[in-house]
């Protein structure tokens, strides 16, 4: 099986590894992995903005890179959300825009729910709190919001538990917005910065030592907030951890 | 606009952040009642079923609301009651006094309503002499302290009781330091006690208006609503238009929904109905438009009639927690203040469908499954269209659009930014125009960009093999 790898624009510049362990644990499931290198950002962050033309080229620029591939997998929800949720308004009725739809996944999703996988040969003898990325919860529902009475199963945690001595933390708050939001982190710098405060604050109560979430610009927010109060808790994107990366500071 | 000037979210949330202490008790009161309502809402099992239900009500109710409104008109004229349209809140408050004027009424008690709230009423009363008293305990305390509610459902929660306890101590004659809640609820219901005596008029909101029967329905936990409309002769009942239900049997949908989803109590203590006025006295209804039949012409804010206001959009926001209702500078705060406010008036309230982390969560935890979050995304769009973005959003965007539509200049400025940032001084990099950094360090920038590193990769396995 060949799939389309799409990787978001900041981590393709910024975070070369968590492309790298993509890559690696597609590999792994014994997968051909195709980076179309004419690809650059899904629009989310105009889109997010209001600024909808500047969004739609880069919609249609997406569709026309990936709309070949049988798959086409992301190490983001918010990305794949994007793609899933926000493009009709720009590609709404585009022939084989439906079909796109249905075949973009974010990684997790893709591995529980594509490949089906139930067990990963790794160890990871961390313990480890897992932020629930609220695109990835809400929008494509990798997991039950603790706002809903309904039960799904929780498919980064599904992954995790695949892990062997990987122990997860409970947090008091497990699926509160760390408060990155795209522009909203620059624009409502006080509340954004709180928010991510609140956020970390839990995870070291809960006795996190790894902070890991399947989307790494919570976790851009949330390290730029650790690294600057020099804060003993390690950061890394789920992609990492299931490519068998060791933590790193 | 200026993104610098006064009255917008960020500025005003940036001040109520600002006392940390002050901001996480806030945020911690308002996560207790969210706390709450999770244990209420699990408590039913068919919940979502619920939402399900009470969303399709309300939906057929929009798309059928001029026959519900004849309907209600008729059945509420039946049983006695007066029937009063108003286009907007200059004509509410008109009618609303000469009502009072008629029965040469000086002195009302107003049970608990955001609408005459959205109508700036209790003003315009006591500027034609006549004393408005809010019988509800925390719209009283805010109230006395001269400030519009900061919670629909809870208007005092941004105040701490040892601060009633100075205002009740100022106004009420409590005892000086005096903070017990016990004490302080007793001093207020004895001073409103002699106003429910003494008034003439009982004013409340209305939180369901049932078509079929003509009937409204006050929900309150302090019986407020029922002992102001008990004792005086006239009750005016003010209401928006989109406050109806069809048919009796679907009323007790929303009263499982509302209370539960508010405060996580079963039910609100008191769910009063009126059918037609009590003997020797007058009900006159007052049905207020204000901007809702536009919002039903939307296609993309229509179901925010839907509404029920039971604030539990405001407890569940992680944004409305840390900043204080008083922020959002407008009656309804929170998540669907940020969608009517701007459907008023979108200059003055541009800043608040940004004031959002679009997490989702409103929309989880709404009992009508009011697809906030979106409509907040549709909003910024024609904020945009409307051009009230700040310039510096609107130049960034299109810029970032530029550089992302050409491969070439996005690799290109990639490239830069990895080379020239490690080099640049810290004071350089973090200076007082880069929010981002104000609190939070840039990520680290490795050498080579992802596809730098995986072209790297794969032509050495080439090699290899």
């Amino acid at each position: 099986m060949r799939v389309g790898l799409f990787i978001p624009c900041y981590v393709d510049q910024v975070y070369p590894d968590v492309g790298m362990a993509t890559v690696e644990v597609l590999e792994q499931q014994g997968l051909e992995v195709d980076f179309p290198s004419a690809q650059t950002c899904c629009g989310q962050p105009m889109a997010n903005t209001g600024c909808n033309d500047d969004a739609k080229p880069l919609a249609v620029k997406f569709m026309e890179v990936f709309k070949d591939y049988e798959y086409v997998v992301a190490p983001s929800g918010s990305c794949v959300a994007m793609v899933r949720h926000h493009y009709e308004e720009f590609l709404g009725g585009v022939p084989g825009f439906e079909e796109l739809k249905s075949k973009t996944f974010e990684l997790c999703e893709f591995l529980t729910d594509v490949l089906k996988i139930e067990s990963l040969d790794l160890s990871f003898p961390h313990k480890v709190g897992l932020h629930q990325s609220c695109h990835g919860l809400r929008e494509l529902r990798m997991g039950s919001a603790s706002e809903l009475m309904s039960e799904t199963v929780n498919k980064p945690k599904q992954l995790l538990e695949m892990v062997s001595d990987l122990e997860l933390v409970d947090l008091s708050r497990p699926d509160e917005c760390c408060g990155f939001g795209g522009t909203f982190a620059v624009s409502e710098e006080a509340v954004s910065c709180m928010m991510g405060d609140d956020r970390i604050a839990d995870h070291e109560e809960s006795g996190t030592s790894v902070m890991t979430a399947a989307d790494m610009s919570c976790l851009m927010h949330l390290q730029g907030l650790i690294d600057r109060q020099k804060k003993p808790i390690h950061v890394m994107h789920i992609a990492q951890i299931l490519a068998g990366r060791e933590v790193t500071k | 606009m200026s993104s610098t000037s006064k009255k917008y979210h960020p500025q005003e949330a940036a001040e109520f952040v600002a006392d940390n202490e002050r901001a996480h008790w806030h945020d911690k009161a308002l996560w207790f009642v969210r706390s709450k309502r999770d244990k209420a809402a699990a408590a039913v099992p068919e919940w979502e079923a619920l939402r399900e239900t009470a969303s399709q009500i309300k939906a057929h109710m929009v798309a059928k609301h001029a026959d519900f409104l004849e309907q209600f008109e008729e059945q509420a004229t039946k049983l006695g009651a007066v029937v009063h349209w108003a286009k907007n809140p200059e004509e509410h408050n008109r009618i609303v006094l000469e009502l009072l004027q008629k029965h040469e009424v000086k002195r009302i008690v107003k049970s608990k309503s955001m609408l005459t709230e959205e109508c700036h009423l209790n003003p315009f009363l006591e500027k034609n002499g006549i004393e408005v008293v809010d019988t509800d305990l925390g719209e009283r305390i805010v109230q006395l302290r001269n400030e519009p509610p900061s919670h629909i459902v809870l208007p005092a929660i941004h105040i701490k009781k040892g601060e009633v306890g100075e205002l009740f101590h100022e106004y009420l004659g409590t005892e000086k330091g005096a903070d017990d809640p016990d004490y302080l609820t007793e001093a207020a219901r004895h001073h409103l006690r002699e106003k429910f005596l003494a008034a003439d008029a009982g004013i409340t909101g209305v939180n369901f208006a049932i078509a079929e029967t003509g009937g409204i329905v006050v929900c309150t936990n302090e019986g407020n609503a029922d002992l102001g409309t008990s004792l005086a002769k006239l009750h005016i009942a003010c209401m928006g238009i989109e406050k109806l239900i069809p048919r009796a049997q679907d009323l007790s949908v929303f009263t499982r929904l509302l209370a539960r989803s508010a405060t996580g109590q079963p039910i609100t203590t008191y769910t009063s109905h009126f059918h037609g006025p009590r003997e020797g006295g007058e009900l006159h209804i007052i049905m207020l438009d204000n901007g809702r039949s536009e919002l039903r012409q939307s296609d993309d804010f229509r179901r925010s009639l839907s509404c029920i206001r039971c604030g539990a959009c405001m407890n569940t926001c992680p944004v409305y927690r840390r900043s204080g209702g008083h922020s959002y500078n407008n009656t309804v705060p929170g998540p669907i203040g940020s969608i009517l406010g701007p459907a008023m008036d979108a200059e003055k309230h541009s800043s608040l469908p940004f004031a959002c982390s679009l997490c989702g969560s409103c929309s989880d935890v709404c009992p009508v499954k009011i697809d906030l979050h979106h409509q907040l995304l549709k909003w910024r769009g024609k904020i945009a269209e409307r051009k009230l973005l700040p310039w510096t959003k609107r130049m960034s965007m299109k810029m970032a659009s530029i550089v992302l539509r050409n491969t070439w200049l996005f690799t290109l400025m990639g490239g830069i930014a990895r080379k020239v940032m490690p080099l640049m001084p810290r004071f350089l990099v973090y200076n007082r125009f880069n929010d981002w950094g104000k609190q939070r360090d840039l990520p680290a920038m490795p050498k080579q960009s992802f596809r730098q590193q995986l072209k790297k990769r794969n032509d050495s396995q080439k090699r290899d093999s």
